[in-house]
């Protein structure tokens, strides 16, 4: 288990924990109290601070190195029949963001998610999970072959942004996430996005419009990183933590500011500390959202989709 | 302590360069640095006589360039931004409104209009890059879509005329929002088959590209405006190597593919006129 900054209260209670055992062991002495009693220090302070984490903490649960990516999820989910389906049919195909069919209960849904790696060298091919404009139009050409047999699609958001390469500029990442939210505002069938952990600006987005837009607890969704943000506006790193409350990029704020339609709460101590939990809720919100969806017209979600996103922003009239 | 002292400035400016150019009357190119009375400059759409260099201009005067006889009637203009995160950074957001709303006379980043060219109708969306940066905030989306539903509802084409860093930070996630309002509005129009004209000017970064810049029916531009969706440092740091002469200029996005045509402003309006015509009938 590696631990965070913040959880360094955690990480001491549990090597005294793990100390205890050894001696335990070794001396063959009853500590089965202390350990109890240990054990409930743990959880307690564990909630302590997980109950009250900062905007700029919860960045860090969004990146802790343990956290669960898209394919973990999908594994999950579909107990094993997610089917990878690549290329976009023009350029080549993009492995920051992955997509295909899998069985959810028995019923065939399309997910399609950015992809972070889960070592150096898969991090490095995966580019982080910054995709190119060919996972944007991968993600595109999947999106509408679901909408053609009439299958609802699932999108899971992790991703920095997107990548701001050379090549991406030549092939058009601009055109690329645009089009997909022109398209995905029309989509016929329905479609859920959940952002599970880094929900970086146009690159999020770009898989981004639905009918429900979800955010799990310690995610976060923004125009901007806390980092860059404190670069451009006060040209240094050091404000990251101003920034992250400035910029109310938490699943709480977000929420409170009908910018997306519900949280996923997460396990005491995160989705990496109990994945498996994590991931069976994240199953059954989706089982319960299409249920809701599939009671709607295509129309009916097509029309209060767009409706949803028109009334996003907050103006004032003034006299003349 | 010096036995001399200088009380003069030396010329500081080679000659070469030196020129009279008072406020008002002349014109002085930042490319090729000739110069031109300031009534050749406006007749010329602002366009350097010489070396063609394209002056950044605003919304009053593309207006003025493209309505017939300058007349028009502008759309929603008492819309302004409010502050709904209580943002603050070296500033609040606040007094940075405040402070543009006076320098600029303008009330956000984005005015629009309904007009005619040449006798045909066509409703202009057009940025202002003096408004914070011609950032996207909620203003500049909830005019678009407003002007959507105008274009909509009478049946008239749209151009939105981009001119932008792209998102506005000190609305967050209302910024980031406004690319989906913005393209999903433009689905409507593009259901509805309407023609929808993005022209895109130095500079169209960021936000704005990854929306409804480059959603245009046609998507045309302007002689070596900066078209990107990462600003150039941002790629340059990436790659971690110098960029190719001319990357991220209309020229290369045309070459590229992801333009239509480039269209010097002197010529815009005809070839404007022509277009709609073309749509019409």
């Amino acid at each position: 288990m590696m631990y965070l900054e913040f959880e360094k209260p955690i990480e001491d209670l549990e090597k005294e924990l793990e100390k205890l055992k050894e001696v335990a062991e070794k001396s063959k002495v009853d500590v089965s109290k202390s350990v109890e009693e240990l054990e409930a220090k743990i959880l307690e302070e564990r909630t302590k601070l997980y109950t009250n984490l900062t905007p700029w903490q919860k960045v860090m649960v969004s990146r802790h190195p343990e956290r669960p990516y898209t394919l973990a999820y999908l594994e999950y989910i579909t107990k094993g029949t997610f089917m990878e389906l690549h290329g976009d049919r023009t350029v080549g195909d993009d492995k920051a963001m992955v997509g295909g069919f899998g069985e959810i209960e028995g019923r065939t849904v399309m997910f399609i998610g950015q992809q972070k790696g889960i070592n150096t060298k898969m991090r490095q091919i995966r580019r982080f999970g910054m995709a190119n404009p060919e996972g944007y139009r991968k993600a595109l050409r999947l999106m509408k072959m679901a909408e053609k047999f009439n299958k609802p699609i699932v999108t899971l958001i992790d991703t920095p942004g997107a990548y701001p390469g050379l090549e991406a500029e030549e092939r058009g990442q601009g055109e690329a996430i645009a089009r997909n939210l022109l398209e995905m505002a029309q989509l016929k069938v329905p479609v859920i996005c959940i952002i599970i952990g880094e929900g970086a600006s146009g690159g999020a987005l770009g898989i981004g419009i639905g009918d429900k837009v979800l955010m799990l607890e310690n995610s976060w969704y923004s125009v901007i990183s806390p980092e860059n943000c404190s670069t451009i506006l006060w040209r240094t790193w050091d404000f990251k933590e101003k920034a992250a409350e400035a910029l109310k990029l938490t699943a709480e704020d977000m929420s409170k500011n009908h910018l997306v339609d519900g949280i996923i709460e997460e396990p005491i101590g995160g989705a990496h500390a109990h994945k498996e939990e994590m991931f069976e809720r994240v199953k059954q919100r989706i089982i319960l959202e299409l249920e809701g969806l599939d009671k709607k017209t295509p129309q009916q979600r097509i029309d209060e989709r767009i409706e949803k996103f028109c009334a996003m922003g907050v103006t004032e009239e003034i006299e003349d | 302590m010096g036995w001399f002292k200088r009380i003069k400035e030396g010329i500081t400016t080679s000659t070469k360069e030196k020129k009279e150019t008072p406020e008002g009357l002349w014109y002085k190119c930042p490319s090729c640095k000739k110069i031109s009375t300031s009534d050749d400059h406006v007749k010329n759409k602002y366009v350097c006589t010489d070396c063609g260099y394209h002056e950044r201009i605003g919304s009053a005067e593309y207006f003025e360039i493209i309505f017939d006889d300058n007349v028009f009637t502008e759309l929603d203009e008492n819309l302004i931004s409010s502050d709904p995160l209580e943002f603050t950074d070296t500033k609040k957001y606040t007094d940075r409104l405040r402070d543009s709303i006076k320098k600029t006379g303008l009330n956000d980043a984005l005015r629009s209009a309904h007009g005619k060219v040449n006798g045909n109708d066509l409703v202009i969306c057009c940025m202002d890059f003096n408004f914070i940066g011609g950032s996207m905030g909620s203003v500049v989306g909830e005019k678009i879509s407003r002007a959507i539903d105008y274009s909509l509802k009478t049946k008239t084409p749209l151009m939105i005329i981009s001119k932008s860093g792209g998102a506005r930070m000190m609305e967050a996630a209302f910024s980031l929002m406004q690319m989906a309002k913005t393209s999903a509005k433009l689905s409507l129009m593009d259901r509805a088959g309407i023609p929808y004209i993005s022209l895109l000017t130095d500079p169209t970064t960021g936000g704005v590209t990854a929306s409804y810049a480059m959603l245009g029916d046609l998507n045309i531009s302007e002689p070596g405006s900066l078209i990107g969706f990462a600003g150039p440092r941002v790629v340059k740091e990436t790659i971690g190597k110098d960029l190719p002469k001319g990357f991220q200029t209309a020229e290369f996005v045309l070459e590229h593919g992801f333009l239509d045509k480039i269209i010097p402003r002197t010529e815009l309006k005809e070839k404007l006129s022509q277009i709609l015509r073309m749509f019409k009938n």
